[in-house]
């Protein structure tokens, strides 16, 4: 069971981290009582669709939420003993970039397109370090090398590469001061895959070599099971199940879950039909209450609704295999995947 | 963002496009606030000849330049006329100006730019290097030109004003058609045997008219303000004819003796061209169907 | 075997740019049988979409032939346009342009009979749309919401009912699924998969989803830069890929297992310029059994029954 308290022999730990949006007057819950534990050199998957409350999660902990409208109604996020919440703006610039630092989706949209991409590596590096201009160059293209660009590209500007070329420069940025956590927003969505395959195996590649750790935010399981150690899955803002790579992908145990898994077409054996998650993801600023899958779980009782405190608890399944579903004792271990095979 | 459901549950009937504009105008304070400037001073140009205190060629030598008063609000010009009185005939030919010349430019504009917008290639060259030699005259100057060969007037001088406007209409309509054009609902559109007119009038137009409409409603206030200099030039509408331009062109002699002779008419032209501005910005934020009620 | 319901051959769609001549599709060669599923997969730019669209006549061929219900359609008037407009349809990839956005739910699924002027009644019309957003799953009472009302699933639903309402034989599907969430996707592959049961529809499913291609694809078209590089009975491909590019796509994408090992083939490079393209393997910058073989033009072999492809040295690599 997770503590109440953030864990101190963890890298980076969140407590409670509730975000709420106000948008027309109306509040959208975001992120609700969000708690995880990373452990230096490992890798953390969110997985959730959009609107899920991913990309929320990893900007509080970096903290470039647009304040208002965004806002952070309570948790704690502890790096390294240190709370980042509560921390000064000025001491948070120093920790950004050179502790942490964020891979976005888009790297179009992540370059400046009027400046060579050498530079604005160059730049990274020098508001963290204390280094000379020439110092500095050559890291950049030693950074370029290591994310396999060659060095004479410093000062090519960003749309002479291509897509995949982008996001590797902008991860060489990411890499550029050696930040003990890096936060990975869809980093290779917007790729094809033989080159999201080539970055997948980069970022492997880079994290044993640095012992880096990652929070790999993603809707793609297929990437989840490439990279991370742990996964969370978060619907409708709430952490729904949580455990090691392992548990979640052999022993999948929330309704949530077990839909996602049904729902990949796979590619390794024949599926007459899909078995699709029925409905639609709730209203954010209307969430159903007690379990926000309820309106769309086959196993739905009384109890989901969560009773007094309007939600439900974590569940543990042993060796940190946390679950929030009251039918677990319906949903018979390991039978839950045919189980649901059948209903479709 | 999610989307509501509940606007659809509710929404039995099907509400005009123009009722869901009117209601999030309605939350636009400064918007309204030019939208209601506007229509009181149509009603004054309007009601002109029954609401003026006294009618405007009506002549007293011994008023000649008086200060404004009581009887005399805003005072009277150099003949003796009351200038509050020609103010409010001035409007009539002031606004009837600005927004017929606006909606004659926009309208040959409208129909140029679809035609370059939608076809492109050869057509659309020809068209903008055509309107490139108008657009290297200046607007002042091109007005004055025209104005000056085809004689003054009312209808002369919509023509002047309305041709200038064309080019920058065609172009803003030209740029939104043209990425509209490459939307997959054109394409579908073509798909399903829908003829050329019928694409441009149903699926081009209405969404990539909504930032025509704010330009057309700040040019109105634009054309007013040239309407103003080519009668201040003593082309345009000429005398005893009142005009907003003209007058103040009638009082720029005398304007360190007299000043609100001119004061007066510059007011005026202030509060309509500003009362335009503000009913554009606020339509262009209603015209967006993305944002909420 | 019957005739085929369409028939491509040697398709070319070229663009001009100012760089010279882009090859979108290059001397591309298939046939699709009556209610079955064609998958085209490439990665983007490999003009999978320029494919779909040239078939269709949203876009004109360059050069080639297409044959549609054992009639040349390559080149047509006016009036074949509006049949081949109303037996061939389209569903587009982005939910989110595809759909007019001033124009409700029901305008848009009735704009086509409209057109068409096939029911003449006020009544029968909108009885038809009422049947046609039930065929698609969307409930009636949103006939009168705006596109940017509804999410992404069911505005993909509207697209699909548009494309039904002339009740066309053939569908290209251009990305139906990729902008949409997995639990939606899964819905909107069923609908897909019901409809073509019910209605009898013939599909060109495009999309880069090796994945969804797989679960909804009888025959599998894999391009690489505007050309076919391999073509096969869906389940055959993802057994036995015999190109090379084939081999590496399908290790590269990350699968579920986490205890399979396969033995990934990471491709060296990215995807050259399609234009003014020399002739020869396009995928021999990448390949790693390039020779000099590769440098003349390959052709489409049938080494196994049905298995076309287009290497070479294909038959070396793979034993055969």
């Amino acid at each position: 069971m997770l503590e109440t308290e953030t864990n101190k022999n963890a890298f980076l730990s969140v407590r409670g981290l509730t975000v709420e949006y106000t948008s027309d007057g109306e509040i959208i819950q975001a992120v609700n009582d969000v708690s995880f534990d990373l452990y230096k050199g490992k890798t953390f998957g969110l997985v959730g669709e959009t609107g899920a409350g991913k990309t929320t999660i990893a900007k509080s902990i970096i903290r470039i939420l647009p304040q208002p409208p965004a806002r952070v109604v309570s948790g704690e996020i502890c790096l390294d003993g240190q709370d980042l919440l509560t921390l000064e703006e000025e001491k948070m610039c120093k920790i950004r970039g050179k502790k942490i630092s964020m891979i976005f989706q888009d790297p179009m949209t992540a370059l400046n397109p009027i400046m060579c991409v050498g530079k604005q590596i160059t730049e990274a590096i020098r508001k963290h370090e204390k280094l000379g201009r020439r110092q500095a160059t050559q890291k950049a293209k030693e950074m370029l090398e290591t994310v396999g660009i060659s060095g004479e590209r410093y000062h090519e500007f960003p749309h002479q590469f291509s897509g995949g070329m982008k996001q590797r420069v902008v991860i060489a940025m990411a890499l550029a001061c050696n930040p003990d956590l890096i936060l990975a927003d869809e980093p290779t969505t917007a790729l094809d895959v033989t080159i999201q395959a080539q970055v997948l195996d980069m970022i492997n590649d880079l994290k044993n070599k640095y012992s880096t750790s990652m929070i790999m935010i993603t809707h793609d399981l297929g990437v989840v099971a490439e990279v991370c150690d742990y996964v969370a899955v978060v619907y409708a803002g709430r952490i729904v199940e949580m455990g090691t790579k392992e548990q979640i992908f052999t022993d999948p145990r929330h309704p949530y879950t077990v839909g996602l898994f049904c729902s990949l077409p796979d590619i390794n054996s024949d599926t007459e039909r899909l078995c699709a998650i029925e409905g639609l993801p709730p209203d954010p600023s209307n969430l159903p209450k007690g379990c926000a899958f309820n309106p769309r779980c086959p196993y739905v009782t009384e109890a989901c609704s969560g009773g007094h405190e309007g939600y439900i608890p974590f569940v543990d399944l042993g060796d940190g295999h946390m679950c929030r579903c009251t039918n677990l004792e319906k949903i018979e271990r390991g039978d839950n995947l045919e189980h649901a095979a059948v209903r479709g | 963002m999610r989307h509501k459901e509940l606007t659809v549950e509710t929404r039995i009937k099907k509400e005009g496009q123009l009722t869901q504009v009117m209601h999030r105008l309605r939350k636009n304070k400064l918007a309204m606030a030019g939208l209601y400037i506007i229509l009181i001073l149509i009603i004054v140009a309007i009601l002109s000849p029954f609401i003026a205190p006294y009618d405007y060629t009506k002549m007293d030598m011994s008023l000649k330049y008086a200060k404004p008063s009581l009887k005399h609000i805003f005072g009277c010009d150099d003949l003796g006329r009351d200038i509050f009185s020609r103010l409010m005939y001035g409007s009539r030919a002031s606004l009837s100006l600005g927004i017929i010349a606006t909606l004659v430019s926009t309208f040959i504009g409208i129909i140029i730019g679809s035609v370059a917008g939608y076809y492109g290639g050869k057509i659309d060259n020809v068209i903008m290097r055509l309107l490139d030699v108008i657009q290297a005259i200046p607007g002042m100057l091109l007005s004055i030109a025209i104005s000056a060969a085809l004689g003054s007037g009312f209808i002369n001088t919509i023509i002047a004003l309305a041709i200038g406007g064309v080019p920058m209409t065609v172009r803003l309509l030209r740029g939104s058609i043209m990425t509209i054009r490459n939307q997959e609902y054109i394409e579908a559109a073509e798909k399903i045997n829908a003829t050329k007119l019928r694409i441009i009038s149903r699926h081009i137009l209405p969404n990539s008219i909504a930032p025509l409409i704010v330009s057309v409603t700040m040019g109105i206030g634009n054309t007013i303000l040239m309407a103003a200099s080519l009668s201040y030039i003593g082309l345009g509408i000429q005398p005893p004819t009142p005009e907003w331009g003209a007058m103040l062109s009638a009082g720029k002699p005398v304007i360190e003796k007299y000043p609100h002779l001119c004061i007066f008419p510059g007011l005026c032209i202030m509060v309509v061209v500003l009362a335009f501005n503000m009913l554009g910005d606020g339509l262009r934020d209603a015209l967006d169907p993305k944002l909420k009620n | 075997m019957s005739t085929p319901l369409l028939e491509v051959k040697n398709l070319k769609k070229f663009f001009d740019t100012p760089r010279g001549k882009l090859h979108a599709v290059d001397g591309v060669s298939f046939k699709i049988e009556k209610g079955q599923t064609l998958g085209v997969v490439g990665e983007s730019g490999c003009g999978k979409s320029t494919l779909g669209r040239t078939i269709i006549h949203l876009l004109e061929s360059t050069e080639g032939q297409i044959i549609f219900n054992g009639e040349d359609i390559t080149h047509i008037n006016k009036k074949k346009r509006h049949y081949i407009n109303e037996n061939m349809q389209i569903v587009f990839q982005d939910p989110c342009s595809s759909l007019n956005p001033r124009r409700t739910v029901e305008e848009t699924v009735q704009e086509p009979l409209l057109i068409s002027k096939r029911l003449k009644s006020k009544a029968s019309l909108q009885a038809e749309t009422e049947r046609l957003m039930d065929l698609v799953g969307v409930d009636r009472r949103l006939r009168l919401a705006y596109p940017h009302e509804l999410d992404g699933g069911r505005r993909q639903r509207v697209g699909i009912a548009r494309a039904l309402s002339l009740s066309p034989q053939f569908i290209v599907c251009d990305e139906p699924v990729s902008a949409l969430d997995v639990s939606i996707q899964a819905q909107v592959l069923n609908l897909l998969q019901d409809l073509q049961k019910t209605q009898g529809l013939t599909y060109m499913f495009v999309t880069h989803d090796l994945s969804v291609v797989r679960h909804i694809s009888d025959n599998i078209c894999v391009m690489y830069l505007g050309q076919l590089v391999e073509t096969s009975p869906s389940k055959e491909l993802f057994v036995s890929p015999l190109h090379p590019y084939t081999k590496a796509l399908l290790s590269a994408i990350p699968s579920t297992d986490i205890y399979a090992k396969r033995e990934r083939i990471t491709l060296k490079g990215e995807i050259t310029s399609p234009i003014d393209p020399k002739p020869g393997c396009r995928f021999a910058a990448r390949c790693p059994y390039v020779c000099d073989k590769c440098n003349e033009p390959q052709r489409l072999e049938e080494l196994l029954p049905n298995h076309f492809v287009s290497c070479c040295r294909a038959r070396e690599i793979n034993d055969l």
